[in-house]
């Protein structure tokens, strides 16, 4: 019997539409074996948390260009836990100050990519902490 | 790249590859060494230079580069090129409130700089009221928060507006934008048809690219024919729309993909106006455009040189455009933010400098050159000051403009331009094949082509057959927190006590009977823009106005067309 692939959901809240980033990572993780679904660009937290339970996923990736990571991640963290508990990876990129990265992880993000960082990083990353 | 040489030439060439050249070679491979760096020198769009460019023997000098000013516009579009006016430094500035982003204006102007670029916010550009839930932790962010025409008072206050030009980046709700900026000049007593200034108004794009679209594809292109005819009839000095390739080479395309899609999309819109009844030359010479400046310095400045050329035949023999104004290409230039890395940062200053120094070379009409933070955070009044430093530093220290299209003439210049403009010409036939760029655009063809290659591109990265200093060569261990600009996060309550007050103070029962108008306007066929200006004027928010064009023409969520 094959694994069942790592469940991948990938979105961008908000109302940001920088694009390359987070298709990169979708292309990148396909690439990479893993089961994409792609929540759209522009989505509230309340609709990426609903698609994230629908489609049961491991680990949902949120990304953010313009600034509006704080209050969106947190927010979109805090409907994900309430729904699916702690057992979902929780990873975010996007032009995102150091001083934030804390904040973040707080509300439950397991890492936060920042511009320059190596597709190849990511899905070890992913692959090691969906294992454990 | 294949061309004639002259026989005499060619003999020496060759003599010269066999013995020189050849020498160098065979001595390296006898050492186990390879002569040269590289297989491939290829460009991302896909050009194999000549190892050395020798002189086409066939070059047709007045068809293919003619004089500046002077079809087809290779060496550009001015005759006096940079020897009579620099291009104008424009950099686009826009956080927090209006006050905070008039100070930066006031800032700008002092420091030298000849034309004013507003940023605006996500709301605002798309259409909603910093009090919307929808506008949460977006409000100031990206740009100025405008929800009214107060807003626009403040913004420009101080700035005659009859004696600046301004570019507005603003797309899906441009015609509110013009509007309210409009409003603002009359209220000045300014004659609004002296206006100078540029509304970007390309939607296009926004659907492959940057997506801050709000309407349908349909409609949105309804708003845009709406306000070419305002402008030409009451603005004509007004450039009604700037037909952006930058933001599709920021999503991932290469240069030749960035000339095809926006020489594409600009055809669509000009093919909509002379649809509508408008004759060519009546608009066409206030069409711009705007490309960004990438890092393969030759490349870049030949794909001005290209989308000049291209542009200028395309209207003529497409359009049969007549005046020479009309088949003008004259573009902005950004350099691009997708190249700035957060690590060692400082770089970044470097690599805007050789980026504007293309632009330059390329004969760019205006340009904003990026600040060094960018890709950590909103730039920092420093930062700011270093990147326009870096464009008078150009044009006055290094003296780029003595001499007209100084490029103008080198073998692998001439070369990489006719590549890059056979290319471009190759997917605009395929654009025309799928029914135009409209067609393009709503199959999802133009988006997923960028979209390949951004992904080309970052695995070209990773493999470290692009080498990006700083991210996968030379890198060092860093923990640098430089300054940033941040935005006070008690904006968008702030922003809400304004409105609540605005909205008690203005006649509401004039708002009302003008977005009824605008209303009965969106349903019928008549101009939008009268509506529109009659409704800022009544202080009618964009919020307001924008739901009332929603509600008859739908929402484009998810940036599908």
């Amino acid at each position: 019997m094959p694994e069942r692939p790592i469940k991948v959901l990938l979105a961008k809240p908000g109302l940001d539409g920088h694009s390359r980033g987070i298709y990169v990572i979708l292309d990148a993780l396909r690439d990479a074996g893993m089961e994409v679904v792609f929540a759209g660009i522009r989505r509230r937290p309340d609709e990426i948390a609903a698609a994230a339970v629908e489609e049961d996923v491991d680990v949902v990736g949120l990304s953010c260009l313009s600034g509006a990571h704080i209050p969106l991640f947190p927010e979109t963290a805090k409907l994900i836990r309430e729904q699916m508990g702690d057992d979902v990876l929780l990873i975010g990129g996007g032009i995102i100050p150091d001083e934030d990265h804390e904040e973040l992880t707080k509300a439950g993000f397991g890492i936060i990519y920042g511009p320059g960082t190596d597709t190849r990083e990511i899905v070890e990353f992913i692959k090691n902490e969906v294992k454990s | 790249m294949t061309k004639k040489l002259d026989p005499k030439i060619a003999e020496a060439f060759k003599a010269w590859e066999d013995k020189i050249l050849g020498a160098m070679i065979k001595r390296a491979e006898s050492k186990g060494r390879k002569a040269e760096t590289r297989e491939s020198f290829a460009t991302t769009s896909g050009i194999e230079p000549d190892r050395v460019a020798l002189p086409d023997a066939g070059f047709d000098y007045v068809s293919k580069l003619g004089f500046p000013g002077t079809y087809p516009f290779t060496r550009g579009v001015q005759p006096t090129g940079y020897r009579g006016r620099f291009w104008t430094m424009r950099q686009y500035a826009g956080f927090g409130t209006a006050k905070d982003t008039n100070e930066r204006y006031h800032a700008l102007l002092n420091a030298g700089q000849t034309g004013l670029s507003v940023a605006f916010d996500l709301p605002t550009q798309q259409g909603y009221d910093s009090d919307d839930p929808i506008s949460a932790g977006e409000v100031g962010k990206v740009g100025v928060s405008i929800s009214s025409l107060a807003d626009v008072e403040i913004l420009f206050d101080g700035i005659e507006l009859a004696k600046v030009s301004t570019s507005m980046t603003i797309n899906a709700t441009a015609a509110v934008l013009l509007a309210m900026y409009a409003a603002l000049a009359k209220k000045q007593g300014a004659d609004i048809s002296k206006l100078a200034g540029t509304i970007q108004n390309d939607v296009l794009k926004e659907y492959v690219a940057r997506h801050t679209d709000r309407f349908p594809l349909v409609p949105a292109m309804r708003l845009i024919r709406d306000t070419f005819e305002f402008c030409a009839k009451e603005m004509p000095k007004w450039n009604m729309i700037s037909i952006s390739g930058y933001h599709i080479r920021e999503a991932g395309s290469t240069a030749a993909q960035e000339v095809a899609f926006t020489l594409a999309n600009g055809i669509a819109y000009v093919q909509m106006a002379i649809d509508a009844g408008m004759d060519v030359d009546a608009f066409a010479g206030r069409l711009s455009f705007f490309f960004g400046a990438h890092n393969h310095l030759f490349e870049e400045a030949a794909k001005f040189r290209a989308a000049r050329r291209l542009w200028a035949r395309i209207m003529k023999e497409r359009f049969n455009a007549k005046k020479p104004r009309s088949m003008m290409l004259r573009f902005h230039t950004q350099t691009a933010g997708c190249t700035l890395t957060a690590q060692q940062y400082n770089n970044n200053v470097v690599r805007v400098a050789m980026q504007a120094l293309a632009a330059a070379l390329g004969g760019t009409n205006s340009l904003h050159t990026n600040s060094r933070d960018e890709a950590l955070a909103l730039p920092t009044e420093q930062s700011v000051m270093i990147a326009l430093r870096t464009q008078q530093l150009l044009a006055e220290e290094n003296r780029v403009g003595d001499s007209i299209d100084p490029l103008g003439g080198s073998y692998y210049v001439e070369a990489l331009t006719d590549e890059i403009e056979e290319k471009a010409e190759e997917l605009i036939s395929k654009i025309d094949d799928m029914g135009g760029a409209v067609e393009a655009v709503k199959s999802g063809w133009m988006e997923m082509e960028i979209r390949r290659s951004a992904f080309e591109y970052q695995r070209a990265i990773e493999s470290s057959d692009i080498t990006v200093i700083g991210v996968n060569k030379f890198t060092v261990d860093e923990d640098v927190r430089p300054d940033i600009l941040r935005v006070d996060p008690a904006i968008q309550k702030s922003r809400t006590e304004e409105l609540k007050k605005l909205k008690t103070e203005r006649d509401n029962a004039a708002v009302e009977k003008a977005l009824a108008e605008v209303k009965a306007a969106a349903e019928g066929t008549d101009n939008l823009m009268p509506p529109i200006i009659k409704a800022v004027e009544a202080y009618a928010t964009i919020g307001e106005i924008c739901s009332t064009l929603a509600d008859i023409f739908g929402e484009s969520r998810n940036g599908i067309a």
